[in-house]
Formats: C-alpha cells, sequence, structure tokens
C-alpha cells in the first residue's frame, strides 16, 4: 500500500476504540480519493461516528493508524485533524448560538484583532462563492437548522478544509434544502477536496456521493468504488447483512373506536412568541393511527407539545377522554392515559445521566414503591422486563443511558410510556436516524399498539412510513391542517403539493 | 447634613464602588469563560492580608498591590486546578476556597495584626480636572488604584469583544465543545480567565487592606467578595453594566457606616432610624429583582447567562 498511500486524502487503517462496556470500533478501515464524496454507511451503533471522531481529532484510537493527505497524523486534539485540514460538521451542529454567524465562523481560526466589518464581508465573500446565502451579522439562535449547516459548512471552509466530514448532514433539512447541500457538496469536490457523507437515506447517498464504505459492528465489511454500480437494496443489504428491514405490512383496516382525544380551535405561540398553530381541529379515535406529515418547523413540535401539556394553546380547547384537558398539567394528563414519545430523545424523553433503570421507572414509579420509599429490586424487575419485550441492548442496567446507541434509546423510551397501557401516544419522529431495524421494531410496535385500541398521534417526516401505517393523514402548514387524507392510496405528488401550502381541491 | 459630608459620601462611593468593581470584573472574566467561582470572598482576603504584609516589608504600596494580585491568582489558580483540570464541581471548590482562604489569611496575618503601614496609596490629583467643585474631589482625586481599575475594565471590555482571545473566552462559556472542536484549549483557556480573575479579586483585597481601611484584621473583607459575585449577575455579565451596578452598589456600602449620623428625613422617615444592616442586604435584593426582569426579558431569546456557566468539559464524554 506504501506507494498508493499519498493517492489517498485519507485513510484509516485498522482502527480499534472502545468505550466503558461497548466495543465502537474493532479494527475499521477507510480510504477517500481526493476529490470524491464518499459515504460511510452503517446502523446505528456500527462505529461510523466513532470513526470521524478519531479522523476530527475528538477521540484517541486505542489501536490503528489515521493517515491525512499522504502523511501519518497522531492527533492530540482537533486543533490538530483541523491543522490537517480535516473539517468536521457535527450531528449536533457545534455553534454558539448567542455568537453572529461571521462569530462562529471564524472561531478558532480569527485574526489576533477582529475588525468585525472586516471579516463579515470576507464571510459574505465566502457564501457567495459557494452560494450559500447566510448573513454574517445575525446570531445563530435565529438561524433555521438548515441556515445552521451552511453556516458549519462555511466554518470549515474559512479554514480551507481539504476533507470535510458531515455526520447525517440532512436529518434536519427540509427536501429542498437537502437537494441544495447536494449541490454545495458536488461543487466542493470539483474544487479537490474530499467529503464523508455519514447518512441513513439512502436514496441521498446515492444521488449524491461517488463511492462508499459499509461498516457493521466495528468493521468494514464492504467498499464500493463507484456507486453506479449498485442499487439501494443491495446497499441495504450489505448494512444489516441480511436482507429485509423497511416498512411493516400495512395493518388491516379496523373499524374506528371512540374518540379519545380532540382539538377544537387550537392556536398556540411558538418559543420566540409568533404564531404557530392556528385554529387547528382535529379528533383520534380508538385504535387509529392518524399521522401528521409536514416539512419540519410548519408546527408539528407545538402541537405534540400542546396536546401533551407542555404548551398552553393561547385559545381552543384540549378534550380527552371525554374531560376538558385544556388546563392540565403533563402529569396528569400522563395519569389519564396520554402518553409521549418526543422528538428530543435524549434531554426531553430520557435523562443522559441516569441509568437504564431509573429512566425506566421515572414516569410510572407508582407501582414500584412502598410508601415513600421506591423499592428498588421492583424498579430492576421492571426495567428487566421493559428491556426483553422491547429488544433493548442496554448493557447493564445502573450504567447511564448516554452510552445507548439511538436505536436503544428509542426502545427504552417507547417501551416506558406504553408500560402503562396508555389510551393515547403521542410519538414525534420515532423512527428518525434509526437503523432499518430499529425502523421496523418501532413502525410494528406502533401496528401493535393500534391493534390493541391505542389512539396514536404520529408526527414524521418519512412520508413512506406516514403512509404506510397511517389511518388518516393530515398534513400541515404554517400552523394550520391544510388537507386531510383517507387510507386510499393518495398521489405523493399531491401529498406533496399540500406540504407546500397548495392544496388541490 | 454638611457639604463636606455629603462629598465624603460621594468619595466613598466610588472607592467601594472600585472594591467591588476590580474583584466582579475578575469574577466576570470567570464567569463568561463558564467557570463559576464562588471563591472571591476567600482570594479578596487572602490579597487583603499578602498585600499588606508585603506593604509593611517593602513600604512600596505598588510592589504590595501586585504581590496581592500574583498571590489572589495563586489562590484562584488551585480552582482552576481542581475544577477545570480535574473537573470536579465548581461550587464546591469554590466554597472550599472561601472557607479555605479565610482560614489561611487569619493564621498568616497572626503576627501582624493591629500594625500600621509606614506608606500607602496617596491620593492623586488629576490636573485640571481635580479642581472642579464636587465633581473634581469626587472623581478625580482618588488613590492610583480607582484610574487603574476604569482602565481595566476598559481593556477587559476590548478584549472580551474585540480580539480572538476575547472571542474564544464568549464561546468557551457558551459551549465548550464547540470551543474545542473549534481549535481553542478549553482549558487553557478556562484556567487563565480563572487566574486572570484570581489576580483582580486579590489585588482588590490590597486595595482594602492598604488604602481604605489600612491594617490587617480578620474578616476585614466582610462579605464584599459575595457582593462582587451578586454584582457579576447584577451586571447581566457585561463589563459596561457592571460599572453602573458598582457605583450603586458602592453607595449602599458607603452609606452603611454613616447613615445613623445622618440628620435628614424622606419621606416623613428619620433616615439615621434605619438599620445598617437592612441597607447591607440591599444589593442582593436588587439583584434578585434585576435577574428576575432579564430572565422575563429573554424568555424568548437565549439566556444573558453564559451557557456553560458551571459545566466541566470532558472532551470523550458521550
Amino acid at each position: 500500500m506504501a506507494s498508493t498511500d499519498a493517492d489517498y486524502a485519507v485513510w484509516l487503517r485498522g482502527i480499534e476504540k472502545q468505550f466503558p462496556g461497548v466495543i465502537a470500533c474493532a479494527g475499521a478501515d477507510l480510504w477517500v480519493r481526493p476529490g470524491t464524496i464518499h459515504a460511510l454507511l452503517g446502523e446505528n451503533g456500527a462505529g461510523k461516528t466513532t470513526m470521524v471522531s478519531v479522523l476530527s481529532g475528538v477521540y484517541r484510537p486505542d489501536g490503528g493508524e489515521v493517515w491525512v493527505n499522504g502523511q501519518r497524523r497522531f492527533f492530540q486534539s482537533p486543533a490538530d485533524a483541523i491543522a490537517a485540514g480535516v473539517g468536521m460538521v457535527y450531528q449536533e451542529f457545534r455553534l454558539v448560538p448567542t455568537l453572529t454567524v461571521a462569530e462562529n465562523i471564524v472561531l478558532g481560526a480569527a485574526p489576533g484583532l477582529l475588525r468585525s466589518a472586516e471579516i463579515e464581508e470576507r464571510v459574505a465573500e465566502l457564501s457567495a462563492a459557494y452560494g450559500m446565502a447566510a448573513d454574517p451579522t445575525r446570531p445563530v439562535w435565529q438561524l433555521s437548522m438548515g441556515e445552521r449547516q451552511r453556516v458549519e459548512i462555511l466554518k470549515a471552509l474559512w479554514r480551507n478544509a481539504s476533507v470535510l466530514v458531515m455526520d447525517e448532514p440532512t436529518a434536519v433539512l427540509t427536501p429542498g434544502e437537502a437537494a441544495e447541500l447536494g449541490l454545495t457538496l458536488k461543487a466542493m469536490a470539483e474544487d479537490g477536496r474530499s467529503i464523508i457523507y455519514i447518512s441513513h437515506k439512502l436514496d441521498q447517498v446515492v444521488a449524491f456521493c461517488d463511492e462508499a464504505t459499509v461498516l457493521r459492528q466495528g468493521k468494514t465489511v464492504a467498499t464500493v468504488d463507484d456507486l453506479d454500480d449498485v442499487d439501494l437494496s443491495s446497499l441495504a443489504e450489505m448494512m444489516v447483512g441480511s436482507s429485509g428491514g423497511g416498512y411493516v405490512q400495512r395493518p388491516p383496516a379496523l373499524e374506528a373506536g371512540p374518540e379519545v382525544l380532540a382539538l377544537q380551535g387550537i392556536s398556540a405561540l411558538n418559543d420566540r412568541g409568533l404564531p404557530a398553530l392556528a385554529d387547528i381541529n382535529m379528533t383520534i379515535h380508538s385504535g387509529e393511527i392518524v399521522g401528521i406529515v409536514g416539512v419540519s418547523g410548519n408546527g408539528q413540535k407545538e402541537l405534540a407539545e400542546v396536546v401533551t401539556g407542555l404548551r398552553q394553546p393561547s385559545q381552543g380547547r384540549v378534550t380527552f377522554k371525554e374531560q376538558d384537558v385544556t388546563e392540565a398539567s403533563p402529569a396528569d394528563r400522563y395519569r389519564l392515559g396520554l402518553a409521549y414519545v418526543p422528538e428530543d430523545r435524549i434531554g426531553v424523553g430520557l435523562a443522559p445521566k441516569m441509568s437504564v433503570v431509573d429512566n425506566a421507572v421515572v414516569r410510572s414509579y407508582r407501582s414500584q414503591r412502598r410508601g415513600l420509599m421506591l423499592v428498588m429490586a421492583k424498579c430492576v424487575q421492571f426495567c428487566q422486563d421493559l428491556v426483553e419485550r422491547f429488544g433493548v441492548r442496554a448493557g447493564r442496567l445502573h450504567d447511564p443511558v448516554a452510552g445507548l446507541s439511538g436505536g436503544n434509546l428509542q426502545r427504552l423510551l417507547l417501551g416506558r410510556e406504553l408500560a402503562e397501557q396508555p389510551a393515547v401516544l403521542v410519538a414525534a419522529q420515532p423512527t428518525r436516524g434509526l437503523d432499518v431495524q430499529g425502523v421496523a421494531a418501532i413502525q410494528s410496535h406502533l401496528a401493535d399498539q393500534r391493534a390493541d385500541g391505542v389512539g396514536i398521534l404520529l408526527i414524521s417526516e418519512d412520508l413512506d412510513e406516514l403512509l404506510a401505517l397511517s389511518d388518516r393523514l393530515l398534513v400541515m402548514f404554517e400552523g394550520r391542517v391544510v388537507a386531510e387524507y383517507g387510507p386510499d392510496v393518495t398521489p405523493r405528488t399531491v401529498i406533496g403539493e399540500a406540504m407546500a401550502g397548495q392544496v388541490r381541491a | 447634613m454638611s457639604e463636606a459630608a455629603l462629598i465624603g459620601l460621594f468619595v466613598a462611593t466610588v472607592q467601594f464602588g472600585t472594591l467591588v468593581f476590580l474583584a466582579a470584573l475578575g469574577e466576570l472574566i470567570a464567569e463568561r469563560a463558564g467557570v463559576l467561582n464562588l471563591g472571591v470572598e476567600g482570594m479578596m482576603t487572602m490579597g487583603a492580608v499578602s498585600g499588606f504584609m508585603v506593604g509593611l516589608e517593602t513600604g512600596s504600596p505598588w510592589a504590595a498591590f501586585f504581590a496581592a494580585a500574583a498571590v489572589g491568582s495563586l489562590v484562584g489558580g488551585f480552582h482552576a486546578l481542581v475544577s477545570v483540570v480535574l473537573g470536579a464541581d465548581q461550587v464546591v471548590s469554590g466554597l472550599a476556597l472561601t472557607i479555605g482562604g479565610l482560614g489561611l489569611a487569619a493564621y498568616v496575618g497572626r503576627n501582624v495584626v493591629g500594625e500600621r503601614p509606614e506608606t500607602q496609596f496617596t491620593d492623586l490629583g488629576i490636573a485640571g480636572l481635580a479642581d472642579i467643585p464636587w465633581i473634581g474631589e469626587i472623581f478625580f482625586d482618588q488613590p492610583p488604584v480607582v484610574y487603574l481599575t476604569v482602565l481595566l475594565g476598559l481593556a477587559v471590555w476590548f478584549v472580551l469583544a474585540r480580539t480572538r482571545l476575547g472571542l474564544a473566552i464568549r464561546a468557551v462559556g457558551e459551549s465548550a465543545a464547540t470551543t474545542d472542536t473549534a481549535g481553542h484549549s478549553v482549558m487553557a483557556l478556562r484556567s487563565v480567565a480563572v487566574m486572570v480573575g484570581g489576580a483582580f479579586a486579590g489585588a482588590a483585597g490590597s486595595f482594602l487592606s492598604l488604602y481604605m481601611a489600612p491594617g490587617w484584621t480578620e474578616g476585614m473583607v466582610a462579605g464584599r467578595g459575595w457582593i462582587a459575585v451578586a454584582l457579576v449577575i447584577f451586571g447581566a455579565w457585561r463589563p459596561g453594566r457592571l460599572a453602573l451596578g458598582a457605583l450603586l452598589f458602592g453607595f449602599t456600602l458607603a452609606l452603611q457606616p454613616r447613615l445613623q449620623t445622618f440628620d435628614i428625613e424622606v419621606l416623613g422617615l428619620d433616615v439615621s432610624s434605619i438599620s445598617p444592616a437592612l441597607l447591607g442586604v440591599l444589593p442582593f435584593v436588587l439583584t434578585v429583582v434585576v435577574l428576575v426582569i432579564i430572565s422575563w426579558r429573554h424568555r424568548h431569546r437565549p439566556s444573558v447567562a453564559p451557557a456553560a456557566l458551571g459545566l466541566p468539559y470532558r472532551r470523550e464524554e458521550r
């Protein structure tokens, strides 16, 4: 290999990395040629993020070699990796919300004295050169997710990175923004830069990327030199190691049960005090999945919060099991039988530093207590049952949940919410970012709950998922429900137009 | 009340304002970098005793002042080691600094209690300005430490707002992971900020023992370190507002010992009958009021407090 080392922009050889109780990488390899967009594929926990964290100097590998542009590197810190030309766009953006766009871009690579006007002008020039609109004077907390991502890319370009790593870049983007990102990345590759692109969305990988590496359980199991030669299903097969996965069978139509949840004339404001929901009317019956579709940021999050009691509506009424719960607290609603799988698994859904057991019992501890005390044995038993029933791969139950992969976190969260047999489940993006098996598991749990008579409000950005699972599909646009479709097949183009606010009569 | 007494009140206001401003400015630097240091009282006390002792030994108030800054910075360095490098709880470490600092200062200074310094800072009248009636005496005929503190305030504002270092400090106080991945050393930035903050607190302590109340007695800082901590919140972590707050807090501190000598009535209430102890509560009450107001005004925006304040950072934590 020695003679061809220089041909690679990045060569990660036999990378090993262990965390307490988890082997993240067990001798994985990655080769990336200059001027290409390279897809790094694998299920959750396959080691993708660990690999790129080694490349960006965040993790030091336990074993293996890191070569960048033909030179062996021993990164001690992210600063070393930046100096070697590696730029990283993290899944959770590394931006300071209170600083401006320009300040975020130059952070770490600024001149000693900051002349704001001059820096802002240079940032504007850079963003114009790659067709990425970004107002350098605005504070980052005011930006949309797509704009924030542009700031992250500009940050790497400001340092003139020759290798750009993107971890799940389209997870937070609208379809339009994702397509724009594809063009930006192509332009950067034509400049001779290399891009490592981590994604679960195989159709995008095929559309954007030139070559691919597939990881499974911390090892490299396949490399694809030309993505034009393979199809989606064979890529999926390489990732899971067996064919299958995908979406569950559409559950048979059921006789709709009694109405369990109703919203009447609901309006609400968002965190910034601007209108987010306007005159929402909807009902959910027992044994029914109501899907909510829309480009993210059209009121879906606020809708879930109003239903679960985390946000007070400015107008309207929420009725649950024929009771007016508009003023009821989230805890009261949970006691009545309203369960919630929030969009933010870590933080809102689970407490990252608490153990698996504590997170499992935090909602329904009433059944594990004696007087004022919690009975630890009962808690562990409850957690053990939950872990087995929902197939959570959790390691030790007393370890913090922060060490679990996304799919296992979601299984744990869903299991906890379903433990007390709720009447209604609100699930926000329950399968986002999960691997194929995780998606299938979560979807089949949802279908089972529906068959057991639970009314489900399913908020998702995955149209295929919604089409497969929903009894009714509501389209949200700018805080309103602009269209409703029944279980009969509706052309995707019609739904797509409704998502863009163009409703056909 | 005589004119002289009133001018005396305002002269003392500026000096007490300087005292708490200098200490709070140091705490502001540390907190903008994301490190809460509740050891200000301890660092000021260590600065007070060491400054006074070096002053006795050398006879030079400037040598004493800078020695106190060095000691304050060392004490701050202990907090940096424990809470920044080793990642221990900042509240616990800071409180330990205050308790330990008070005790250590009492031990170190046990033989100099009651001694008088031979020389101390003399008031420095600024030519042309010191002769203005009222204003001149209050603002322009003060010891040099007052002017130096004003310059330090401007310098801190400039560094934070207009330099690469300041940008890095502001960023590390908001998000350590972001600053780390941008290529700055979180540990170096925070340690330096805490040590500079300690130097400011130590210097402030020596201003007390060298000029305002020359001499050394146990417990002489008397809670002004805690007022400095409150002042940082009152000033919403901004140097400019910190200066305004310092004058306000300085006024309450200057008023406290004088209150009972004042023979005036406000709204039919004899001012001299108000307990000075009650006045001592005022800075903390004002701080809470301001905190409530700014929290309300920022309810739809990010908080004014540095977002990473009090959070230790470990790079490889998942």
